[in-house]
């Protein structure tokens, strides 16, 4: 997905901390910022939930809770849709490789439904090779 | 009488009900203390009739969703019954999509809910 076919009007571009407060406070900054442009609640809570959802999977699976690595946050918004880009320093993951959550043997596994809840509250996600990002666009609905 | 960080539990009618405390459960250290409560009132103050009332609930990560399937597991060894209500419509969308809605009782509201035990 190119960067360049939106009319971005806001975008911010952070190395943090692998530090899941210090991430929530980029990721509530954006929402506030969604909100501000009047998104709709549905969509607000669509990129809140894919964004804490790849936060949480870089910090904990990518960086493994690693406090001397990093995570790159990078964040546009256009009046018509958001994209986020989350990059950690893992070795990446295959995204296929994940149990399908909603098998009955996994329904009852407590983890896994990180990388279904992502793809389905958001209109575009892809993990570039070798796995260690995640890209997530949401088009405005409402 | 427990007191509880994260939760308002009160009685009606037999039924333990809970409701949280937090409008958005997403802090790993938020989420581990709910756990720790929550299965408290199955193991240790033997609740065999729990209501989750998420009226208050805004938003909760896959990692909250985690702790429940872990009491529901819990309460079910125990030979207890789970149910919860007043989910919003994005939330009850996280149900439906990950099919937690066929694990979980869900009712619309406290008062079906508390019929349904």
């Amino acid at each position: 997905m190119s960067t360049s076919d939106a009319n971005w009007t806001w975008q911010c571009d952070e190395i943090i901390p692998n530090d899941p407060v210090i991430g929530r406070r980029l990721l509530d900054d954006l929402l506030r910022r969604l909100e501000s442009q009047h998104w709709a609640r549905r969509d607000v809570f669509a990129v809140h939930l894919a964004v804490d959802e790849a936060l949480i999977n870089a910090i904990h699976h990518g960086n493994a809770l690693d406090h001397s690595k990093h995570v790159r946050f990078c964040c546009r918004i256009s009046p018509e849709k958001v994209r986020i880009e989350i990059t950690d320093e893992g070795p990446g993951f295959n995204p296929d490789s994940v149990p399908d959550p909603t098998d009955p043997s996994h329904l009852g596994c407590p983890g896994g439904r990180g990388v279904m809840l992502m793809r389905a509250f958001m209109s575009h996600v892809e993990f570039p090779k070798p796995g260690n990002c995640v890209v997530l666009e949401r088009t405005r609905r409402g | 009488m427990t007191a509880y960080r994260r939760l308002d539990v009160t009685e009606v009618g037999g039924v333990t009900v809970v409701r949280f405390r937090d409008r958005k459960i997403v802090e790993d250290i938020n989420i581990q203390q709910l756990g720790q409560e929550l299965f408290q009132l199955v193991e240790a103050d033997n609740c065999n009739r729990l209501l989750l009332n998420f009226s208050s609930v805004e938003f909760l990560s896959s990692a909250a969703l985690g702790k429940l399937i872990t009491l529901d597991k819990k309460m079910k060894a125990h030979g207890g019954a789970l149910k919860l209500s007043n989910i919003r419509p994005e939330i009850y969308e996280v149900f439906a999509i990950t099919k937690l809605n066929r694990l979980f009782d869900i009712q619309d509201d406290e008062a079906d809910a508390l019929a349904a035990f």
